[in-house]
């Protein structure tokens, strides 16, 4: 496999760097860099730790960094996670208030006691510091339940402080979303799962609506709906696919759709394969609207689309 | 009438599912089984996810209907708290449709 860190790779242009990926030769990963600068994502960190964790550290070739802002890639965890030495030297600092290193998180404690310190890092303020709990639970559980990896989720957060925004990337190497919801649904394609996927009440586990009693099919929809209400970026690249919500204009109306692809977004079918799942988001805290507005219009959204899927249910009248 | 505390098991931030499957399977339902009534006192929990909440107490909807709801009580719960719980109650019971709504009483 081959990756290349680019000069710039956020979710509003990481279509580029996705498409460069090279998912062949699977026991050999090299990494490449941009010589000059490197400014990434984290969900990009989150996607080559994914692809790392798997293989020997002989068996991964990380080109020789030479841009200046290569520590970014040490304090973020990345060698370590790796298991790969570097020759970078830095005097490491607190990370309160800045970001939160690559984690590795396979179980459900463990995403808890992760959650748990998370958060006092942050330094957020309580309605920030629910909505960003909440993004990170409910993407960490839906690894843990669905993706069924064994090397689990791997998670990292960047605080930006120029755009006062924070940048939330996780990725995994399980099953994919489309044998996921396969298993209650028959989709054909990577890209007709992850629209399944965002929609209100559809999981994978059961096509009973209200889900089953551990899982509803609403976590997507729910972190898809606060990047909307938020006017975010939010990504979910899986198999071949991706979808991308794009930024709504400040100037429109702030309506959720329960259809993904009824929102203002973009989409590739044709992406190099990535077995598992990768989501990012961004949360700008400069207008977080309050939790409780968002699940105002979380649940106007989600009522009506059950409404409309039990509607289309109904046996029609027969005229002759 | 029983009284669960969910901060003692859950913490301020509501959202470890194993934790409310345990509150549902060995304290809420044991409770209703008995004909008898419970309070979910969320008194110091700042915020729960959907998906806590949906692990706490859909089962019960569909296993008892909407009418369960007469012998559920959720107490010191903050705006989101409710609106959280507001939203997982309407799906369930928009899912399981009027029929539902009876379930199979007390």
């Amino acid at each position: 496999m081959k990756i290349h860190l680019p000069n710039s790779a956020f979710l509003g242009n990481i279509d580029p760097f996705l498409r460069g990926f090279d998912p062949s030769m699977p026991d050999f990963l090299e990494i490449t860099a941009n010589q000059k600068w490197i400014s990434v994502h984290p969900v990009v960190l989150s996607m080559i730790a994914a692809l790392g964790v798997s293989i020997k550290a002989s068996k991964i070739r990380f080109e020789r960094l030479e841009a200046k802002s290569k520590h970014y890639l040490l304090r973020m965890g990345l060698f370590k996670i790796l298991n790969v030495s570097s020759d970078i030297n830095i005097v490491e600092h607190e990370p309160a208030g800045r970001f939160i290193p690559i984690t590795q998180i396979r179980t459900s404690s463990e995403l808890t006691k992760f959650i748990t310190e998370m958060i006092p890092l942050l330094h957020l303020e309580p309605e920030q510091a629910k909505t960003i709990g909440y993004i990170v639970s409910e993407l960490g559980r839906n690894v843990i339940e669905h993706a069924n990896s064994m090397y689990g989720a791997f998670l990292c957060a960047q605080y930006y402080t120029k755009s006062n925004t924070i940048r939330i990337g996780i990725a995994d190497r399980g099953v994919g979303i489309k044998t996921a919801i396969n298993q209650s649904y028959s989709v054909k394609t990577d890209l007709e799962a992850i629209q399944l996927a965002l929609w209100p009440g559809i999981t994978g586990t059961t096509r009973r609506e209200g889900g089953t009693e551990q899982n509803a099919g609403a976590g997507l929809f729910f972190i898809k709906s606060i990047a909307g209400v938020n006017r975010d970026f939010f990504i979910i690249y899986s198999g071949d696919a991706f979808y991308k919500l794009l930024r709504k204009p400040s100037t429109s109306r702030l309506n959720l759709r329960a259809d993904p692809f009824k929102e203002r977004h973009s989409t590739d079918d044709d992406l190099p394969y990535w077995g598992g799942t990768v989501v990012g988001i961004d949360i700008n805290l400069d207008q977080t609207k309050e939790f409780s507005f968002l699940l105002d219009a979380i649940r106007k959204t989600y009522t009506s689309a059950i409404r409309e899927r039990r509607k289309s249910r109904y046996r029609k009248p027969r005229f002759i | 009438m029983k009284h669960i505390v969910i901060f003692d098991r859950a913490g301020a931030f509501a959202e470890n599912k194993d934790v409310a499957r345990d509150i549902r399977i060995k304290e809420i339902l044991p409770i209703l089984a008995q004909d008898e009534e419970v309070t979910l006192d969320f008194d110091k929990v700042d915020a729960a996810t959907q998906s806590f909440v949906h692990a706490l107490i859909s089962d019960i909807l569909r296993k008892y209907g909407g009418n369960t709801l007469d012998h559920i009580f959720f107490k010191s719960c903050n705006i989101t708290v409710q609106k959280i719980i507001g939203i997982v109650v309407e799906y369930m019971q928009e899912g399981m449709g009027v029929e539902g709504d009876q379930g199979d009483g007390f």
